[in-house]
């Protein structure tokens, strides 16, 4: 019986290790992955006719964001034989997914994307220069598709890779009535002007700033608007886009590491920032429970329903009065699949966006921002007295200071959720120092830009 | 050498034998074998499709420096060599350990004295109603149980309102974002949620313990605590490492509670292995790290659960 006993597991172990070997043998011969090397030409001919055959439309777009689908379902409408196929995840659900997804068979023809200098590395993004020329987006302000250029590793400069379904401009909302309440009777021209605000809302009994800190930090925002005053933005710029030698260990970011441990240390942020979401925050805003809250004009809309009359939107003031705004400004990019079934129609679709005034027209009142495209067409305005008309005024003011830079956070794929997050959630508890801080943003972008 | 099934290879004689009884017996079990193989095979083809390829995949990409999609380069036991060497990734493994106290051992020990003050009423409708709200968490979606207690715990939640109204406001705080306090408060949850799966079990390991060794134990003098201690614990020995087992698991392989309760949060406070194995797969796409990430963490489980499952055997045999 002992025999039978010791017999089975020996036999069973057996079994497996075969069943194993098995399995070793089938699929680990060769290294996993494909060789993708670069097979797009980008002067190959292209179509800028729609043409009258029945088209369906792949397109995977993020949800809470209704413009992508607002666009489609006008495209449709205004050409019947184009039909769209919507599919709709969270953002970063989408940062997780693409690169599968636009690997597979069933890539999307048009797809909203993350950072792109990985994906344009493995070669699963179209190249739109051909239509850049054959549509003459050269007429569009070239600072407005920079950041979705993408060459040699880098970003900013480069071909073309993807197209703005709007392109957002974010600041400081502020709750008007909290406003007058400790005596703002206009947006604060200086930081300075900004911090005496804070101190004055802090000893008023009014919370100065909502700000999430959970799952992704939302303190970035202001981190980074400060980051912008305190130096030369295309500092700031150079970094996001990989330029060689670009560093975040700069007096500049360490400047606005140190107001933002001072704001905590003065309890300007909630005690809960660290446990407080992105909805939690929007929520608690709307509630009156704020002054402030660093956000973008995708949430302007929402807010005019939600706070009609009580909202206001001014962009991060400067470091002295009269200087040039900088602010955070990102197109909501949309690219075109390297394996797209009908990349013609999509790029057509992208140039209809930027130029057709239905299209622009919702681009302003669905989606919030400004629809980009061609300097010479005229920028649809939004009801007056709204939050939206100020943002949508701060982004022609930022376009027309030049003063658009894109998210750090949008620096590498992993910086945001492997360094920024975590670090800044420490720093505003009192767990890490503001030196501390710069420096381990720096040495997770060099870990992550060697590999 | 005998053996129990009568089919061990005895030398060349038997080769020239005619069919003896013994090899007509082996003839007839390959067949039945055979007829059971098919039977088995089904399963067998989803087991090696589902959980043996994957299985070896892991193994595989370990050793590689791969995004997920393009070319792999051959690095060796390198991802090993950082996941021991990693300050961040000792310090996740740290964390699963330390949820081992929350998940495992504060619901087997609250579960053997819950089930000890309701042995007694398992029977009937009280007993009912009394083992369905036991199990209720259990059946409750990890996730809705992440959501409600995030409510539950944070600033304005209830937790701190029945502080504050019994003037311990001082000690309100956002549980779940505070640094001292957010991976004890994830405990907490998993402990809620697996103490109802604990002491069910215990409860229906006691009512096969024969009431013939409690009359005797109180015979012999022995009051609640000493019959405790003589008759139900060791009694309930598999029962334990049945509950040992799957809550070990629950903590080192945990993801959804911690995933919804505070994303890992604040800092690393509260990052897991498993929470870490998918941000590197799919966030930052170091599938190789992950894989390898994922290969400790089972090796890890196996170490802490084998010597349980052989622990709660051992006696019997």
């Amino acid at each position: 019986m002992a025999e039978l006993l010791t017999k089975f597991p020996r036999r069973r172990a057996v079994l497996l290790a075969s069943l194993l070997a098995v399995g070793m043998t089938a699929t680990a011969c060769s290294a996993p992955g494909e060789d993708r090397s670069s097979t797009q030409k980008s002067d190959a001919a292209v179509k800028t006719e729609l043409g009258a055959d029945p088209i369906t439309l792949e397109m995977y777009a993020e949800t809470g964001f209704p413009l992508a689908k607002a666009l489609a379902d006008e495209f449709s409408k205004q050409h019947s034989n184009v039909k769209f196929n919507v599919r709709e995840d969270q953002f970063t659900v989408i940062v997780e997914n693409a690169p599968r997804v636009m690997a597979s068979d069933n890539s999307p023809d048009i797809i909203r994307l993350p950072t792109m200098v990985d994906l344009v590395k493995d070669d699963l993004l179209k190249n739109l220069d051909p239509y850049f020329t054959a549509y003459g987006w050269d007429k569009f302000p070239a600072s407005q598709l920079m950041q979705l250029r993408v060459g040699e590793n880098t970003r900013g400069t480069g071909s073309l890779y993807g197209m703005g379904l709007g392109y957002s401009v974010t600041g400081v909302f502020y709750n008007k009535k909290l406003a007058t309440q400790i005596g703002m009777t206009q947006p604060p021209a200086t930081v300075a002007e900004f911090e005496e605000l804070l101190a004055k809302a802090k000893t008023g009994g009014v919370q100065p700033i909502m700000q999430f800190n959970k799952n992704t930090a939302g303190i970035n925002f202001p981190h980074q608007a400060l980051q912008n005053q305190f130096g030369d933005p295309t500092l700031v710029a150079d970094w996001i886009f990989q330029k060689p030698g670009a560093t975040f260990d700069t007096p500049a970011a360490l400047k606005a590491t140190q107001t933002i441990q001072k704001w905590a240390q003065a309890g300007y942020f909630t005690k809960d920032a660290n446990a407080l979401d992105y909805a939690g925050m929007v929520g608690e805003f709307q509630k009156g429970n704020g002054l402030f809250m660093f956000n973008g004009d995708w949430e302007s809309a929402n807010l005019d329903k939600s706070m009609p009359g009580n909202v206001g939107f001014f962009l991060f003031p400067t470091e002295s009065a009269g200087g040039k705004h900088v602010a955070m400004s990102a197109p909501n990019t949309f690219g075109v699949s390297a394996k797209a079934k009908n990349p013609d129609a999509a790029a057509y679709f992208l140039n209809w966006v930027h130029t057709n005034a239905k299209a622009r027209e919702i681009s302003v009142t669905v989606g919030g921002s400004s629809p980009g495209g061609p300097s010479d067409l005229p920028v649809p305005s939004a009801a007056p007295n709204t939050v939206l008309a100020e943002t949508l005024k701060a982004s022609q003011q930022l376009g027309a200071e030049n003063g658009a830079v894109d998210f750090t956070a949008n620096a590498t794929g992993g910086i945001f959720a492997a360094a920024i997050t975590p670090e800044m959630q420490k720093l505003i508890a009192g767990q890490q120092t503001p030196e501390g801080y710069v420096k381990a943003v720096q040495a997770e972008y060099q870990k992550e830009l060697s590999r | 050498m005998t053996s129990a099934l009568g089919s061990a290879p005895t030398g060349h004689d038997d080769r020239r034998a005619r069919p003896t009884p013994a090899r007509a017996h082996r003839f007839r079990w390959a067949r039945a074998a055979g007829t059971g193989w098919l039977y088995v095979l089904p399963a067998l083809v989803m087991y090696a499709v589902f959980v043996l390829r994957p299985l070896v995949l892991t193994l595989q990409y370990s050793l590689y420096d791969w995004n997920g999609i393009g070319v792999a380069r051959w690095v060796g036991l390198d991802n090993y060599l950082t996941v021991f060497t990693d300050s961040d990734l000792l310090k996740i493994i740290g964390n699963a350990i330390v949820l081992i106290v929350f998940f495992s051992f504060i619901p087997v020990a609250l579960g053997l004295l819950v089930a000890s003050m309701v042995r007694r009423i398992t029977t009937g409708a009280f007993g009912t109603v009394v083992r369905t709200i036991l199990f209720l968490p259990q059946v409750i979606p990890l996730v809705a149980a992440g959501i409600a207690w995030s409510w539950l715990l944070s600033s304005n939640g209830l937790v701190n309102q029945a502080l504050r109204a019994v003037g311990l406001g001082g000690v309100a705080r956002a549980w779940l974002g505070d640094f001292d306090t957010a991976l004890p408060a994830v405990g907490v949850i998993g402990a809620w949620v697996l103490l109802g799966l604990c002491t069910i079990l215990l409860v229906t390991g006691m009512s096969k313990i024969d009431p013939a060794l409690y009359e005797a134990a109180r015979l012999d003098g022995a009051g609640p605590f000493r019959e405790f201690l003589a008759v139900t614990l060791p009694s309930l020995r598999q029962e334990i490492g049945v509950c040992l087992t799957v809550t070990i698991i629950a903590a080192l392989a945990s993801f959804d509670i911690v995933y919804i309760s505070t994303s890992g949060g604040p800092g690393l406070q509260t990052t897991v292995p498993g929470l870490e194995i998918y941000r590197l797969a799919f966030s930052q796409r170091q599938v190789g790290l992950a894989s390898a990430l994922a290969v400790v963490l089972m090796l890890l489980v196996l170490a802490c659960v084998l010597p349980i499952q052989r622990l709660s055997r051992g006696e019997k045999q």
